[in-house]
Formats: structure tokens, sequence, C-alpha cells
């Protein structure tokens, strides 16, 4: 069947780059997109950092497109739900869309501050879309006095290191113990710390913020910390983690929920019973899958790499052009933060032992490499990217930990523990 | 012929014009081991995976048989740049992270966006200039008119080398290149040969590097005259110039010359580039892997690796035969045709991993600027030799001279 009806959900990159595929893999019916944003599809990781500093302007980020898509295009406007029996999709604007196949690709979006109130004070930044940008770079230009940035995560740590370039007081606060260290584990965290030491940061870790005070005219001027303390700040970024757009699909019959809408290895979404429902595929953020690397367990990744590889995936199963096989692509993703570039490939989450493979941290250039259970199952490099690639392969080969011994620039394959951190409560 | 004896026979110099029937049969065996003990990696999936294997080396140069005073400062004074530099202080190409990183970490900070684009635009008029000086012609040699004379002056430029010095240099750069070729790094007389050639090069450019420091201007050896310190000595930064000018210009020949054969073979493209100047990137890219400047490298095991149903030891020299993995059919459909069109083309011809060309968009900007030139100007050119005589070298493998029959140049647009 190459006509009929596609809709994709979710104009981002995972979106773009699915309708593009199932173009390229000849599909020729009508082609609609539907995006909550009022833009084109843009580019996020410059977001966080070039946007910031002003290197680039946030309307700059506009993705290209790499195919004719021939689509049309319903921006600014939410689905707000899905009839499946009907195969109907229901818009914010009180228009319905009927599909016989359709992507999901809503992403996520950034965990707001908790206390409805306090966020609502002047000066209180979340950072996910090129509007965030927009404004906390204007914000940013301003000139503020101290800037605030509630967790350390990617884009926390990202947008602390951007403040910096731009030679702001900057303080980061996160319950962890170390920046990333969820992610990396302790001994990393420990070097990203000091990384952002070196950079100028007021570095809090095991710190959290009680609550955020507003001054008479509703202008945030302080943090209260848990132990008393304050910070004294009139720009906060609350950057703690991503919630996943499922809420339209409430009522669908689909099991989505926080963790993401839940998919067959094949990339088609299941129901509360866990049936494939073959019309319908989801990609990026918001797809959580069984990955055949990690034993089938199942993972939802908020990578851009993965966005374009599963988008692309989605597109070519909606054609009918998928070759069956499951989607395996390899997790990979990037971060740059002052004048150091993460990259990383595998996915380091229930390691139970890591090396320092190439290089050393007090060269401040490496790789780690991360094993479990004897297997090989992720590297992450500081500076050092051209090894990774033998990394990756090693990963997909399940490759024993640790997989490569007597290599160049090698100091010790000591075998430690990467210490992660208990799951973060909320701050 | 077995396939232990294949790789002697690449490097034998009746087999320079087309060594790609050799490169098919070695792929049968994705590595081998060659009757001297070499393994060669033919397959595109084997050179990948080796090129980031953290057990390979670069460091394959034998050591100096000269000894050394071990105190630079007194190196320095006594007995001026010579052995130190040959000894310890290798290019980067040769050298292993750390080491590797911090040069090539400080060579690629001079690579400033201005500085690419400024030689970019520079690039076309060199271009024009060496056309124009043809004018009336019926015959040119492409190498000597512009293969070599173009990139030579771009990296003078660049680095701030004085053009009129080339002379110099030239016997200099020749000499060295050949330190890629296996056959030279056993050769007790090619080495010695080298080694002389290093301490003059390397006299003349710490005497450059010296009056950059008095008198700096904006080029690359200013900048990096200024970086010597800690993880860049004097000596590293000299070794670290010489290999800027001397790769700076001998692959860059090949890339040209080996493009414009390949074009007049396929006068239907060529005539394409023509009118349609903008297919020039893609061309470039399909050139890079249909017939590269830079056939194969070497590099050394650190310990024993497991690849292809093989094992490597450790110690044993590898040979990444860059150009055989270019035309993996497993990778690229049909490679034996030269294709602009192609989609997609993972080649080889920068090499890959932590040596990845560091000076690919030179490479790139330059054999545009000359190509597209060359395709608009020259009136039906045809080859008088086919193929042209090649140079001896089997690793930087390109015609010592592509002589052209033309009916004229058209003047520049």
């Amino acid at each position: 069947m190459s006509d009929g009806h596609a809709v994709v959900v979710g104009a981002s990159l995972a979106g773009l780059r699915g309708a593009e595929a199932l173009r390229r893999a000849g599909f020729a019916g009508t082609l609609t997109l539907v995006g909550d944003e009022p833009h084109r599809p843009y580019d996020r990781p410059p977001l966080s950092k070039a946007a910031l500093t002003g290197a680039v302007a946030p309307e700059a980020t506009l993705l290209p497109n790499l195919h004719a898509l021939e689509a049309e295009w319903r921006l600014g406007i939410a689905a707000t739900g899905l009839d499946r029996q009907a195969r109907r999709i229901r818009l914010a604007d009180g228009a319905t869309l009927p599909y016989d196949r359709l992507l999901i690709a809503t992403g996520s979006r950034a965990r707001s501050w908790p206390n409805p109130a306090e966020a609502g004070l002047v000066g209180i930044h979340t950072l996910r879309g090129r509007d965030d940008a927009a404004s906390l770079r204007r914000a940013l230009a301003a000139g503020p006095k101290r800037v605030l940035v509630i967790g350390a995560g990617f884009i926390g740590c990202e947008v602390a290191a951007s403040c910096r370039a731009l030679d702001l007081p900057v303080t980061l606060i996160d319950p962890g113990p170390a920046p990333l260290a969820r992610i990396l584990g302790q001994p990393v965290g420990e070097i990203v710390a000091a990384l952002h030491r070196a950079l100028g940061v007021d570095l809090r870790s095991r710190t959290k913020v009680e609550r955020l005070e507003g001054d008479a005219s509703g202008r945030v001027v302080r943090a209260v910390l848990g132990d008393g303390s304050s910070v004294e700040t009139d720009l906060v970024v609350v950057a703690l983690g991503a919630v996943r757009n499922t809420e339209w699909l409430h009522g669908s019959g689909l099991d989505a929920g926080p963790g993401g809408i839940a998919c067959d290895e094949a990339g088609h979404v299941l129901d509360t019973e866990g049936r494939p429902d073959r019309s319908i595929a989801a990609a990026g953020d918001v797809a959580r899958f069984p990955h055949p690397l990690y034993d089938g367990r199942p993972v939802a990744l908020e990578h851009w790499g993965h966005a374009v590889a599963q988008g692309e995936h989605a597109g070519r199963l909606l054609a009918g052009a998928a070759s069956g096989a499951a989607y395996a692509e390899m997790p990979a993703f990037w971060s740059s933060q002052g004048s150091i570039t993460i990259k990383s490939v595998g996915l380091t989450q229930g390691a139970d032992s890591m090396v320092f493979a190439q290089g050393s941290p007090k060269e401040g250039r490496f790789v780690v490499v991360y094993g479990r259970e004897g297997r090989c199952i992720a590297a992450v490099s500081f500076d050092s990217a051209r090894w990774l690639p033998a990394y990756a392969e090693r990963i997909a080969a399940r490759a024993p930990f640790p997989p490569i011994r007597g290599g160049t620039d090698e100091h010790s394959l000591a075998v430690l523990a990467p210490d992660f951190p208990e799951e973060r409560t909320a701050p | 012929m077995k396939t232990g004896r294949l790789f002697e026979a690449v490097k034998d110099e009746a087999n320079r014009a087309d060594p790609y029937p050799l490169y098919a049969r070695l792929r049968e065996t994705p590595v081998s081991r060659q009757d001297d003990g070499t393994y060669v990696a033919s397959t595109h999936a084997a050179i990948a995976s080796l090129l980031h294997d953290p057990r390979i080396s670069s460091e394959t140069l034998p050591p100096s048989e000269r000894p050394r005073t071990g105190n630079p400062l007194s190196d320095w004074i006594v007995n001026p740049v010579k052995n130190h530099v040959t000894n310890t202080h290798r290019p980067f190409i040769f050298r292993d992270p750390p080491d590797h990183d911090t040069l090539r970490g400080a060579v690629m900070g001079q690579f400033t966006p201005q500085r690419v684009h400024a030689m970019r635009e520079r690039s076309h008029v060199l271009v024009s200039e060496l056309l124009d000086k043809q004018a009336g012609a019926t015959r040119i040699d492409l190498v000597e008119d512009l293969a070599y004379p173009l990139p030579v002056t771009v990296i003078c430029e660049m680095l701030g080398i004085p053009r009129e010095d080339e002379p110099q240099f030239h016997g200099w750069a020749t000499q060295l290149a050949s330190a890629l070729e296996p056959d030279n790094l056993g050769n007790a007389e090619a080495r010695a040969a080298n080694i002389t050639t290093f301490d003059e090069i390397s006299t003349y450019m710490a005497g450059l590097i010296k009056e950059k420091r008095r008198h700096p201007q904006d080029d690359m050896l200013s900048g990096l005259g200024g970086k010597a310190g800690p993880g860049m000595g004097e000596y590293d930064l000299i070794a670290t110039a010489i290999l800027l000018l001397v790769a700076g210009h001998e692959t860059t020949v090949n890339l040209i010359a080996n493009s414009m054969l390949a074009l007049v073979r396929h006068p239907d493209i060529l005539a394409r580039l023509a009118c349609e100047p903008d297919l020039a990137p893609r061309l470039i890219e399909e050139m890079l892997r249909y017939d590269p400047p830079v056939h194969f490298r070497t590099r050394r095991a650190l310990n024993a690796i497991d690849i292809a149903g093989t094992t490597i030891p450790e110690g044993a020299d590898i040979v990444l035969l860059l150009a055989s993995g270019n035309r993996d059919p497993a990778v690229f459909e049909d490679p034996d045709r030269f294709d602009p069109d192609r989609p997609d083309i993972r080649h080889f011809g920068f090499g890959g991993g932590l040596h990845y060309c560091a000076g690919a968009p030179l490479a790139r900007f330059e054999a545009e600027a000359a190509l597209v030139a060359l395709a608009q100007r020259l009136t039906h050119p045809r080859l008088v030799d086919d193929p042209p005589p090649y140079r001896p070298g089997a690793a930087l493998r390109g015609p010592k001279h592509l002589r052209l029959a033309i009916d004229g140049i058209a003047p520049g647009r």
C-alpha cells in the first residue's frame, strides 16, 4: 500500500526524519505533520550552548530538509487525543485528522519547578524549545547578578558552562554527589565537578533547593537551600530533566505513560494488552522499546542520533519497507561543556565496573569503558572521541570487559566501581 | 600468485598504474599475513576497525642509531637540531597519544576559519594565474604546471614559508615523503638519506621559526612559534612544521593529478563538471574513494589483535590498504566504476581515526578550484600517455607527469 493518509504527530527531529523516510520509501499518499510549536523543525543541541552565548541565533537552527516532503503542516496546534477505532486524531483547534498510518514523535518537555506558585515567578526559566532559548538568551544578555541552575544533568551542566562563557556568576545545585554522576558514575562525576569548578561555576553538590522566593513585584530574588542557607539570584534555570509527552494518548488504549509509549522490537506501538498496533509506530524521546543490545530491556533514549535513526526506521516501517529486523541502533550522544567535548556510545545504565582505558583524568582527556557482568556495555570519551568506534564495535559484539588491553596511551586498567548514586529524589 | 606475495607485487613498480586487481585478490582474505610477516588489512570493515583500535601504534619508524646527549639545550647548542629531533621528536603522524594529541591540537588551532576561508578564495586566483601562464600551449604537463605548484604555494602561504625557497625544500620534501614507503623504512641507505635530509630541513626550519619569533606575521608558523612550551618543545615544533610543509603538498599533488587523469578518461563527466561546477564537492569525494592520493599507511600492533578470523601478533607490522577498502564491493556498489553521483561515500581517502588528515579541508578546496577551472578552460584535453608515468611510491601514489594534448586554453572567467 503506497497511498492513503499518513500523519506524523510531533514536528521535530524524529518526526521530520520519519516523514522523509516514508517518502523515500515510496509512500505516495497524503502526509500531514502536526506540531504543537509554531516553528518548522529545528535543531535542539545548540539551544543550550551556542544559542545561549549568542554565537547562533535561536531562530537560525532550522533543520535542513533531506528529502522532498510534499506535506501539509499543522503547526502551533497540539494533538489532544487519539481514537484508534475510528483512526482519527483530535487536534487542539477542534479539528480531527484521519490517518491510516501514524508516527508518534511527540518527544518530551522540560520538567517544570514542582511548586506552581514559585514556578510562576519572573526570572524562572526552563529550556527545551527554541522560544525557551530565545527568552533565556535575552535574560542572560541583560546581565543577571547571579544565575542559579537547578539540576546538574547534561542541560544543567551545559547551561552553567554557557553562563561562564558569558562571564556570568553561576551557581549549579544538584542533590547528587557530583554532576552527571547518575549517568557516568561518581568517579567521572568528580572529574566533571572539577571541570566546572575550574570554569568558575559555584558548584553545590548534595544540595537541594527547598524553595524559591520572590520580591513584591513577583520577581525571583533568592533560593533557600536544604541546609537553611540561601543563594541570592535573579535568574533561575530549572534543569530537572524531561517529561515525555504522552498525556494526549490517554484513553487511546495504548500502553503509554510517564515512561513513554511501549513499542515492540520492530517499533510498532503496543496496546495495554501488549498487542502491537501495526498502523502506528513511535520514535524519538517518546518511544520506549526493547533494545536488543541490552537483553531486550525497555529503554527510551533522549539522544539526537537516536531521534534520526529511529525516526527513519519508523518511517520505513510505516511505508512497509522495513526489513523486519529489530531496531538496534547503538545509543550515542555528545555534550560540550567549556572546552571539553564528551561523547558516549552504548548505555552505562546497570554498569557494575569501569576502567579508564586511554588517557587519564589528570590530562583531562580519556576514554572510560563500562562493563556489566563481564561484558562491555558503554564507553565515554572526554576529548578523545576518535577511539570510540573501536569500543562501539566491541559493545555491539558484547565483547568481554575490559575489551581492549595493551592499547596505546593506556595508564592503568584498574577496575573501578561506577558507584551510581541512588535514583535522585525531587530537589 | 600466492596470497603471501601479493603485497610484494603491490610495491612492484610494474603494477603502479593499476594495483586494483591485486587489491581485489587481497580482499579475499580481509587480513592476510604476507611472507615477510607483515599483515595487510584490505577490506573496508577490517580497515575501519583497525583505524580506531587503540592497540595500533603509529610509532613505526626504527630508532635512530646516532647517540644524543639527552639534554635538549646542549643538543641545540652543540649540534643544532639534529639527533634529538630525528630520535624522539618525530612528526605527529609517527606518534601516539598523548604527545600526538598535544601536537595535533596545536596545529588544528592554527587552521582558523578565517585563514582557511582566505586561502580558499586565494586558491582560485592561483589556479587562474597558473593556467594563464600556459596560454597558447597545445601541450601541458598537468603535474608540473598546476598539480605541484598550486599546493606548494598554498601551504607556503599558510605556513609563512618563502615561496622562493621551493627549489631548496623540493628535494627535501620528496626525500621525506618517501619515508611512507615501507621498503625505505627497512633500508639502511634510504633511512640514512632521510636522516640527513631531516637534519638539513630541520636547520632550515629552525632558522625560519627564529625569524618568525622576531617578526611574527599572520601565518601558521608565527602562530605555532608562540606555542612552544610544555608538551611542545622546540624540537617538536620543528618536526611539526616540517610535517605540515611536506604533507601539505605531496598528497594534494596526487589528488589533483589522479582526478584529472580520471576525468580525461571519463570525458562525459569532465564535460558535466564544466557546466555544473556544483558537482565538484561530490566528485572530489568520489575521487578520494576511486583513486586516492595515499594508498596505504603502516602501523604496528602493540598487542595481539583478533580480527577477521586471524590473530595479528604483538609487534607485527600492519598495512592498512586504504585504497582497497575504497573498492570493497561489500560497501560500494560496482566499486570499480567512477561515479560522482554515488550516495554516502564512506571512503578512506583521508585515512580515519586518530590520524585523519589534518589538511582535508585544504585538499578539498584546492582540488575543487583546480578541477573546475581545468574542466572549464582546457579545450579538448587528451592523454599523451595512457597510463602516464608514475612516481616510484606505492603508498603515496600518483603520476610523475600527466601530459595533456589540448586545443587551447580558454581565458579565465
